[in-house]
Formats: C-alpha cells, structure tokens, sequence
C-alpha cells in the first residue's frame, strides 16, 4: 500500500533513491553528458526551450537527462526554474527580416529573391533506418554546404505580397506593452499577443491536431505556407540607463508565416490573411501548427463563422498547455479516498432505497 | 532591486518565490477577504510541483507564511499521505518553519479534500488545494459566461442542477465539492471536500483562504462569515451519517475512512483526521477494533 | 540630502506588515499591530511607508493625496524603494496614499471595480492619529462577530454616509486601511456601519 496510515516520508525517500538509479541505468554503459544531449537530440532540446519558454540550450539539455528523457517532465524542470528567474525587461521585437539563415522554403513561389535553402531537413529523406548509425565510429564525409542566402537580398514573403497590397498588413507596432500570460492571468478574450504566447509556449502534439483539424473541415482557413525560415536573429535591448539599444546576442528561431483566404467586401479589396508561427531553434512542425491554429482563432475578428474547436481560443488556449494538462491529469492519482467515501456512501444508500422499494412493489 | 534572502540549503528564496511574486499574491489575498467567495483572477506562477498537486495553496502558502508560523499539512485529512509529506518538506526546507501535525499548534494548516475534525480557532488560517475553483464550471464551460452570471449572481441553473438529482435519485447526488453561498452572495466551490465538511465552514473562527494554481484563482471566506450549502426546503443540505463510529478511537461524529481489510469484503471504518484520531487514542478513547 | 532607508529586512519586514493587513481587512474593526520602524519623509507615516513598501510595485500604480503629492521626497522615497507608478488620476491606482484624512477625495473619485471585475478598485490607505477599539463607530458583516466598535480620528469628512454609499455598491467599492502609530484596521466594503 503506497499511502500506509504512516511511512509516507520513509517511502518517499526510497522511490526518490530509485529514481536516480533508473535514471542512470547500467553503471557499466558511459553515463550521458550534458553537451552530448544539446549537440545530438538538438531536435529535442529545441523543443524543452520552446515550451519551456526560455532560451538556455544546456539548462534544457540537462533538464531532458534529469527527466530520463520525458519531454514534458524537461519543460517542467524549465519552466519551474525560469520562474524563480528575475525580469529585466522586454528585448526589442526581433528583426527575422533580417535573419541569417539556415533555411528558407516557400511554397507561395517557385524562385523569389534569396532562393529557397533546404538546409538540414528530413523532408526528402527516405525514412529508412540507418544500421549505421548503430556502430559507434563511423562518421559521414563533410556536407558539401549550400551557399548562405544574404539576409538583406531574402525579404520575407508576405513583405513581398504586403508591397502590393495583396495580404493584409502586419499589425502596426505601436509600442503598446506586450501581454504575458505569466505575469498576468489569462482573460478572456485573449488578444493575439497573448494567444500567440500560449501557442509557443503550448504542447506541440496538441496544437498539431488542432491545425490538422482545421484542414480537415473544422475551421478551415485554406492556408499556403508563404515562408518557413530557421536561422539566427539579433536580440537587442534598451536598458532604462542608455536610452539606446544594444545587442545581447544571437537566438536561433524558427518562424512560419502562412498566408490564408481572402476577405473583402463592397467598401475593401480582397486580400489575403495571415498565420504566424514563432518557435525557438529549429522547430518547424511547431511553427507551422502554430501559424494555423493562429489564424483559425482570428475567425472573430475577421467576421468568419465560428463553432470549431480551433476557433475557440477558451477551448484552445484553456488546454494547449502541456504542463496544465498533464498535472491535472495525473493528479488523479492522488490519493482521493475522502471523495469516493462519500460517493459510496451515497450509492450504499441509494441502492438501499431501491431495494426497498422493490421489494414493496413486490409484496 | 529587493535582495534575494537565501535560504542557504536551497539558493531560492525564503518560501521559494520571489518577493514581486509574493506580493502580487498578497494583492489578491486582500481583495478576496474584501470580497468574500469572488475569485480573484491572479498571476499563478509554475512551481516545481505538478498543476493539480496543490501549487494554488502551496502559492497562497509561500506568500502568507512567516518564520514564526507552525504549519500543518494534510491531504485526505491525514498528515502522512505522500503528498502531504512532500508539500511539507518542502516548506520546511525552502522557509525552515516549524511543522506540526497537531491542528491545535497550527498557525497555517494546508489542506487538500478535508477541514480538521477539531475546531479551528481564530488566529489560524487554514489553506485549502483547489483543482476547480468554478462552481458553475461543469454547468458552463465558457469563462466569459460564468463571469457575468457571477457578475448578475444568476445562480438560477445551479439550482435546477440540483434539483434535477432530486427528481432523477430522490437525492442532491453532489457529495463532494458540494457549493456554498457565502455572506449572502457569491456562490463558492468550497473544493472537493466531502460536504460533511460543509458546515465547518459557516461562522469559522478561522480565516480560509483558497489557492486554485492551474486555473488561477484566488478566494477567501473571513472569519465568522455565513456560509450557507445550497439546498431546498423540501429538501434541506444533509450531510453524511456513518452509521458506526470510528473502529480506532470511538469517535462518532466525524468522517470515516473505509480500509478493506482482506479480500472476502472484510473492512474497517476509521477516522480521516488521523491526528484527530491519535489525540483521541492518547486521551484514553478506544474503539472496538483497537 | 541621503535617501531614507527601506525596509531592513525586505523579505520579513514584507512578510510582517501584509499579515498584518490581512488580519486587519479579514477581522474588520479590530486593531492589529503594525511594526513599522521606518524614517520616511514627512509627511509620509512610518506605517504608510510600510504598506506601500509591502505591497506596491511596478504592478501596483500608487496615488498620493495633496500633502504626500506636495513632498518631492515622498515621491523620491516610493520611487526608489518600490519602483511603484506614482499617479495622478486616483482611479488609475491599486494603492492611494492619504495623509489628510478630512480632506480625502470622495471614495467614487478611486477605482470600485466592474460587476465582472470587483477586485480591480483601489485600497485607500488613511494615515490616521487615533485608532482604539471598543468604541466609537459600530460595524456588522463578515469577519466580524456579532459586531465591533471602532474609533478612529481624523476620518473623512461626512465619513458615515460616504461608507454607506461605499458599502452599498458591493459586490463593487473601495477598501479601507487606517494606519495609526504602530497600529492598523481595515474597513472591507463589506463591513456594514450601524446607525449611531
């Protein structure tokens, strides 16, 4: 019995001593470094950041190896401990117009000012699993690198339709104080900053469905992907003391920007509209769910019909978050004996009026 | 900047959260004695325990918690379940106060499901975990709408729900988080404590005040408040009867826990409140099965 | 002329200075000791400092009546021990500040909260000379038992009808805290005053 009527500490101890001992494994295989998980499951690692809202790739690394690998164990580790961390301010918005980048594909045009870089993709692998990777040694010939697009010569697709006016324009930044749900207990409804907070920081797998869903009927907002691009970005911050903005150094983000159905009437022109999708290091998936559950929750303000499940931003930004989720659900293994006593008892006696009655309808 | 006062065993601050964080809690504290049983909308923080474990209350805890307090944990009344231990350790190693077990030496007792079987007396505070602190949530699902039904105190629906049992099992079929109306007129999620507790509520010396952590939430019932379960005058609030009393210590006028003893429906019933329960036995009360 | 200091230890001095706000708004009527050995320029209180100290900050705008207002040190002092926004419209603030009792604004001129949203109103802060229990004005409602008597001097001017008019907007309102040397009370919109 895990709850004894005393011995919770004693057993408490033991399962924390098991842990740490299943977490290591066979002593006779090479315990795992830290900078092995950051340089190896980058993939990974990008993610614990992302949903773990904050940007260290070692602190997320050593998080995954605390948690024996468990993601969502990772972005928990993170996040409690990015709580605790003192806020300075906000960076300066980030300039991906102006990104040095690793990757950059649209789907909108076959060429466009740049090109398209595929950069390090599984896109067009053969999903084949590779014994050779297995035998520890062996190592692939140098990649022959694709010539870096420059930045200034790759303007972002929806700046190329927005010159002519075909896509609607990006909100106008008007220095307003950006919402955090972290700061500020969510309301609703939400703004988009806020949405758009929830959405990065919120479970990949959920978000996934979501935009699945609205392709598939519930919510649909016929999207292109106008641009994926992956690479590094400035982040610059104005100390109260200087007035100016310097630089703090470099994050490498994933950002998606869809461009969907168009809208117009009697009195305005018809334009596309957009999705945005924003993730930290190379987290395409997440960027593009994102992009369209984004869009499917402007559904209001675009005037659209609602009803689905992702146009519902209380539904949608209720449950993305994996942490929320995955507490609340496993807290049902918390002891709830005083609950279901009461349950019983009330069944007991219900089943009891029953009998009764039965029985006098039978005599 | 207020410097950081370290507690040197743990490198985080006294009762874990920073000092901007305990006193956007204490704002909302305010509020929501000023407002008995409205849920004040604040900024919970992601703590190093699991949403749904108690973070609201540990929240609420961490940001009332002096080093003079005594606290009290317990979960399913008892001191000893595992998370009780855990949520107690951890104050005790991030704030180095004194713990207890007994309600009476309590300056702050947190509570997941039960409220002490001993009365509670002023000066105490008791904290309750609350996974759901929406009592009309599971008749509305949507925020906006609970709101303005708060806003209008349309509580119309909550009694048809209930009604609605009454006419289905010829019972209110709510046993647990059973809701309350507070000094006249928010209706309240009391959490999911068994209703037997209910009536602990009502005109309590003790300040109880409520964490909701996942779903950010605070509320507050002060002192000597009316705290009142709904009901109907057909069918007045009852709470349970267990019909043999506690097979530990005699007690007959307090909430049962139900073990099964072996399997061929062997079982015994026996006090919730385990300090309560001890206490008794150390005055001399035995039941028939000690 | 050198900053007068804070609080000497931030964490407990905090910590000591809310219970005791939250004693006073959760027992309404009833006076609670307020250990507060601050020096802040006059005509800030050593008690007023304490609670702002405790409870205002960049989240927490705070209003300063005319003779708080009038002090560029009062001002000086609040900024740098709470990095509070000091303003000048009272229904902006979470926290005013009140030296003048008699000459207080009318308590509609704060913020009393939406229907929706009825914490969002401002707690008043009156730096007060008397404070004593067991006399004076009487109070029913919750926190109280039975009923409670408070003197307070100086109160606002026309104080009985203005609280009245105060308590009947609840769930809506502002609340009170009267801060005497060494001591504080609370007035919860709540709290129902009785007629003499």
């Amino acid at each position: 019995m895990y709850v004894a009527v005393k011995g919770g500490e004693a057993a408490i101890a033991s399962a924390h001593r098991l842990l740490a001992e299943a977490r290591r494994g066979d002593p006779a295989v090479p315990e795992i470094g830290v900078d092995q998980i950051a340089g190896q499951l980058a993939l990974l690692v990008d993610r614990v950041m992302t949903e773990g809202s904050l940007h260290d790739r070692d602190l997320a690394a050593l998080a995954l190896k605390q948690a024996r690998g468990d993601l969502i164990e990772a972005v928990f580790l993170v996040r409690a401990y990015r709580t605790t961390l003192p806020r300075f301010g906000a960076s300066e918005p980030l300039d991906t117009g102006a990104m040095r980048l690793a990757r950059r594909v649209s789907a909108t045009y076959k060429d466009l000012p740049g090109g398209q870089v595929l950069g390090p993709t599984f896109d067009y692998t053969h999903r084949l699993i590779d014994f050779a990777l297995a035998a520890e040694g062996a190592s692939e010939p140098a990649a022959q690198a694709e010539p870096a697009p420059d930045a200034a010569r790759a303007p972002r697709v929806t700046d190329l339709l927005g010159q002519d006016g075909l896509i609607e324009a990006s909100p106008p930044d008007e220095g307003a104080p950006v919402g955090d749900l972290t700061r500020e207990p969510l309301d609703f409804p939400a703004e988009r900053d806020l949405r758009l907070q929830a959405l990065a920081r919120g479970d990949e797998g959920f978000v996934l469905a979501l935009a699945y869903s609205t392709q598939r009927g519930y919510g649909r907002t016929h999207p292109f992907v106008g641009e994926i691009r992956v690479g590094e970005v400035e982040v610059e911050f104005v100390p109260e003391e200087l007035g100016f903005a310097v630089p703090l150094g470099r994050l490498a983000v994933t950002e998606c920007q869809t461009v969907n159905q168009f809208h117009g009437s009697a009195a305005e022109a018809p334009r596309f509209t957009r999705g945005y999708g924003l993730a930290f290091g190379h987290s395409e998936r997440k960027a593009m769910a994102m992009a369209l559950v984004d869009r499917a929750l402007r559904a209001d303000e675009l005037g659209e019909a609602g009803g689905a499940p992702a146009q519902d931003q209380e539904f949608v930004l209720a449950h993305c978050d994996a942490l929320q989720a995955t507490g609340f659900v496993e807290h049902l293994k918390l002891p709830h004996y005083v609950d279901f006593q009461a349950e019983l008892e009330l069944v007991r006696r219900m089943r009891a009026e029953h009998a009764e009655a039965t029985q006098e309808a039978a005599e | 900047m207020t410097p950081r006062v370290r507690v040197p065993e743990t490198g985080y601050n006294f009762a874990y959260l920073d000092e901007a964080t305990k006193r956007m809690i204490r704002r909302a504290l305010l509020k929501a004695v000023a407002i008995p049983g409205y849920q004040v909308p604040f900024a919970a923080r992601e703590m190093p325990m699991p949403y749904g474990w108690g973070t609201g209350g540990v929240q609420v805890t961490a940001a009332i918690l002096g080093r003079n307090d005594v606290l009290k944990v317990i979960d399913q009344g008892s001191d000893d379940t595992t998370n009780a231990v855990s949520i107690r350790a951890f104050f005790a190693r991030t704030a180095g106060v004194a713990v207890t077990t007994r309600t009476r030496d309590a300056t702050v007792i947190q509570t997941r499901h039960r409220i002490p079987e001993a009365p509670l007396a002023e000066g105490q505070v008791l904290v309750y975990q609350v996974p759901i602190p929406e009592p009309l949530r599971f008749l509305e699902p949507r925020e906006t709408e609970t709101r303005q039904l708060h806003a209008l105190a349309e509580y119309g629906p909550m009694h048809v729900k209930l009604y609605e049992d009454i006419a289905r099992h010829g019972h209110i079929a709510t046993t647990y988080a059973y809701p309350v109306e507070v000094a006249g007129r928010y209706v309240m999620d009391p959490s999911p404590t068994p209703k037997f507790d209910n009536p602990k509520m009502d005109d309590c010396p003790a300040l109880q005040l409520f964490g909701a952590g996942r779903e950010k939430r605070i509320y507050a019932v002060p002192p000597y408040t009316r705290v009142r379960s709904l009901d109907f005058e057909d069918h007045p609030f009852r709470v349970q009867h267990f019909d043999r009393p506690c097979a530990l210590c005699g007690a007959g006028d307090v909430y049962l826990d139900e073990v099964l003893t072996d399997d061929a429906g062997g079982r015994m019933f026996v006090c919730s409140d385990t300090d309560h329960c001890e206490a008794r036995r150390e005055a001399g009360h035995r039941g028939e099965g000690a | 002329m050198a900053l007068a200091r804070g609080f000497a230890d931030p964490v407990h001095d905090a910590q000591g200075a809310f219970r005791a706000m939250l004693d006073a708004l959760a027992r309404p009527g009833l006076v609670q000791a307020l250990p507060a050995a601050l020096a802040p320029p006059a005509p800030l209180t050593s008690e007023l400092a304490a609670i702002a100290l405790a409870l205002a900050d960049a989240d927490a705008p705070v209003w300063l009546d005319g003779p708080l207002a009038e002090a560029p040190e009062v001002e000086e002092f609040l900024r740098f021990h709470t990095g509070a926004r000091l303003v000048a419209d009272p229904a902006e603030a979470a926290f005013a500040l009140v030296a003048d009792p008699e000459a207080c604004p009318d308590f509609s001129a704060f913020a009393q909260g939406s229907p929706a949203y009825p914490d969002r109103s401002t707690t008043l802060v009156l730096a007060v000379r008397h404070l004593a229990a067991g006399e004076g004005l009487a109070f029913e409602g919750p926190g109280i038992r039975g009923r409670v008597r408070l003197g307070v001097a100086p109160l606002p001017a026309g104080f009985a009808a203005r609280w009245s008019a105060n308590h009947a907007l609840f769930p809506r309102g502002i609340d009170l805290l009267l801060a005497a040397p060494g001591r504080v009370a609370g007035l919860p919109r709540t709290a129902r005053l009785l007629e003499a």
